[in-house]
């Protein structure tokens, strides 16, 4: 049905049955597609696989907290033109010169079909989210400085990553099409472990393992390890050479894992 | 078609709109779900669902309304004349070792003989081993007798949809005690006192003193930036913590929750009391002795220009709050708390009270500190509306 534009993950990228499944529909549904998961579950990695095994072009727009939807749009550089104007340079004149295009008008005037990744869309402004409702639903913008409309000559596929920092608005969550990255099983983990540390020893795997699930399912531990906490603790034993009857026991270098001082605390006391 | 499904989805708390449900018309009729029921229900939480948190809420009104359905679209005809109507009676006794032999099999291998029988069976059979019939001990058909197999004529191969959602994996996620805090965030986004009278690089341009300056200096451009302006609203947040207040400890969490998530204020301090203020305040719910501050302190070094919200019920013991020696977590007063209260309203003229409780309808023992309270602070009830309207108070000069 759609043979030439189905997601089915990329070599450095296994994506679960159902992630790919929602990949699939947001682009046959030509809805944006939200991610939402714990830190370290690969929300980013996401898009730039569907770019590798589709082969689009990439298009990435980093939100921070002073980001505004306008900036996605286009920039009307008002002081070079000003001091363009004092020394007469050429083109003064073409307002259009002095327009520039944000990431969002970047992929919508592309040429050809593009991916756009709004990465971290919770870091901004809570209004953040309904100021680009109709942009993201007619794919198209007006310039009033040139009294241009950029329209979208291919719809991009969009790709919209939250960690739930704030709650996004309801209406904008209407035209999304959600999927939540669920933390990897111990079997997916090991695996993701492996791709890291070819050559890391079995029992030592086992025991890191037990250790970071044992850790992990502790009620009263605040920000939970995750991917990336692993890797760096298994990196940091293999530097400090710990042997491998300590690690589940004393948890050595337990600050890699856990980052506040009450997880460090409960941690303590827990152990035996 | 199934547009009842749509209602028991919202039935079950689950905000499910118009918009979403003509969406997931249009992805089925693209044929999104591939023919397949574990592709169906996919596509509806891919749509329909918004949150990790509902997803469990989204499987449970998932299982309740599909688990009766009747699938009849993919078998043959005939093949279910014959299951609805049996030539044969079922038998009284099966042949139990023959069926328990099904047992061992998988589900993937039942559907897959399910499939071949499909493609095999020509005609009626009813008290066997091997074809779909009723009364027997294959594993499909019905009216008969397998510890494991396919209901045909009832529930079938949508097995697999039933075993996701079956296996709710999603209750930990499950958090009914969300409310929504974005109403209250949005709320506070009222509290805002514009100022650029604050320290911040000039970054702004400034059209006005741009057009001065360069007449000024003979038409010869000259940009002037301004600092932007930004919020300058500091808040002081007292939080009623453990007792009654306990019960509401939901909504009082979506309100903490919410202010803390605001970064809009230019500053937040955040302390903690246990019914009424008095000669300390704490800064962790907990309560603990140790982490304790002297409230005398606050008022000296916690200048006038803060607002200052109070949270609590407002409803304890008289003496509580009345009382010249009460001994509350570790620390004994000589100072009543009424006392305390008077103080902060003295020292902050933007102060408010929010009660998650309401008063008691009959004056009482409990209601008689409430009046007192709501007497001595303007006191807005914690809702949105209320929340609104005493922000709106916190914001004028009186």
């Amino acid at each position: 049905m759609y043979s030439e534009n189905t997601f089915q993950g990329s070599q450095n990228y296994v994506a679960s049955q159902e992630l790919m499944g929602a990949v699939n529909i947001a682009m046959a549904l030509q809805k944006p597609l939200l991610i939402k998961g714990e830190p370290g579950t690969g929300k980013t990695m996401l898009a730039e696989a569907i770019s590798q095994a589709l082969n689009k072009k990439l298009v990435i727009w980093n939100i921070k907290s002073t980001t505004k939807a306008q900036d996605g749009l286009y920039v009307y550089d008002v002081v070079q033109r000003l001091y363009d104007s004092q020394f007469g340079n050429q083109g003064v004149d073409d307002i259009a010169k002095y327009v520039k295009l944000g990431k969002l008008g970047e992929a919508f005037s592309s040429d050809e079909q593009v991916i756009l990744l709004i990465d971290e869309i919770d870091k901004a402004d809570l209004e953040f989210p309904n100021d680009l409702l109709w942009e993201l639903d007619k794919m198209e913008f007006y310039i009033p400085e040139t009294k241009q409309t950029i329209q979208a000559k291919h719809r991009p596929i969009v790709i919209i990553t939250s960690n739930a920092e704030k709650e996004l608005p309801d209406a904008f969550l209407r035209r999304c099409i959600f999927h939540y990255i669920a933390f990897p099983s111990q079997e997916l983990m090991e695996e993701i472990v492996n791709v890291h540390f070819p050559n890391l020893d079995t029992d030592m795997l086992k025991q890191v393992m037990e250790a970071f699930y044992w850790i992990r399912g502790l009620s009263s531990i605040q920000k939970k390890p995750s991917t990336s906490e692993v890797l760096d603790w298994i990196q940091a034993l293999q530097l400090g050479g710990v042997s491998q009857q300590k690690i589940k026991s004393e948890i050595p270098f337990a600050g890699v894992l856990l980052k506040k001082n009450e997880d460090l605390d409960t941690l303590e006391k827990y152990k035996r | 078609m199934f547009s009842s499904f749509f209602y028991l989805l919202r039935k079950r708390g689950l905000s499910v709109s118009f918009n979403e449900w003509m969406t997931l018309l249009e992805a089925l009729k693209k044929g999104l779900h591939h023919s397949s029921f574990t592709g169906f229900y996919y596509l509806c939480r891919a749509i329909l669902v918004k949150s990790e948190t509902d997803f469990d809420r989204f499987d449970g009104a998932f299982l309740e309304y599909f688990k009766d359905m009747e699938f009849t679209e993919e078998l043959p005809k005939e093949l279910l004349e014959w299951l609805e109507n049996p030539k044969d009676k079922p038998k009284d006794k099966f042949d139990m070792d023959r069926a328990n032999e099904n047992a061992y099999l998988s589900s993937e291998e039942i559907q897959k003989m399910l499939l071949e029988r499909l493609q095999e069976q020509k005609e009626e059979h009813n008290g066997g081993s091997y074809w779909v019939g009723t009364g027997g001990v294959s594993v499909f058909g019905n009216s008969g007798y397998s510890p494991k197999g396919i209901r045909v004529g009832g529930v079938s191969r949508y097995k697999t949809a039933f075993q996701v959602a079956g296996e709710r994996n999603f209750r930990d996620f499950r958090n009914d005690n969300t409310l929504d805090t974005r109403q209250f965030q949005m709320a506070f986004r009222q509290l805002r006192q514009f100022s650029s009278r604050i320290d911040a690089p000039k970054t702004e341009f400034d059209i006005d003193n741009t057009v001065q300056e360069t007449c000024n200096n003979a038409g010869k451009l000259k940009v002037v930036y301004q600092k932007p302006r930004k919020n300058t609203v500091k808040v002081l947040l007292l939080m009623d913590s453990g007792g009654s207040v306990e019960y509401y400890s939901r909504l009082c969490s979506a309100l903490f929750q919410s202010v803390s998530k605001s970064n809009h204020f230019k500053d937040l301090k955040v302390y903690y009391f246990h019914n009424s203020i008095y000669s300390k305040v704490y800064t962790e719910p907990s309560l603990r002795v140790k982490l304790a501050v002297d409230t005398n302190w606050i008022l000296q070094n916690i200048s006038s220009e803060y607002k200052v919200i109070i949270v609590g019920d407002a409803m304890m013991e008289p003496s509580e709050l009345l009382s010249s020696s009460y001994y509350s977590y570790g620390v004994r007063d000589s100072v009543p708390g009424i006392e305390w209260f008077q103080r902060f309203k003295q020292k902050y003229p933007h102060i408010i009270w929010l009660n998650p409780a309401k008063r008691p309808q009959w004056s009482s023992y409990w209601s008689h500190t409430y009046d007192v309270l709501a007497d001595l602070f303007a006191m807005y009830p914690l809702s949105v509306d209320g929340l609104q309207e005493g922000l709106k108070k916190l914001l004028v000069s009186k």
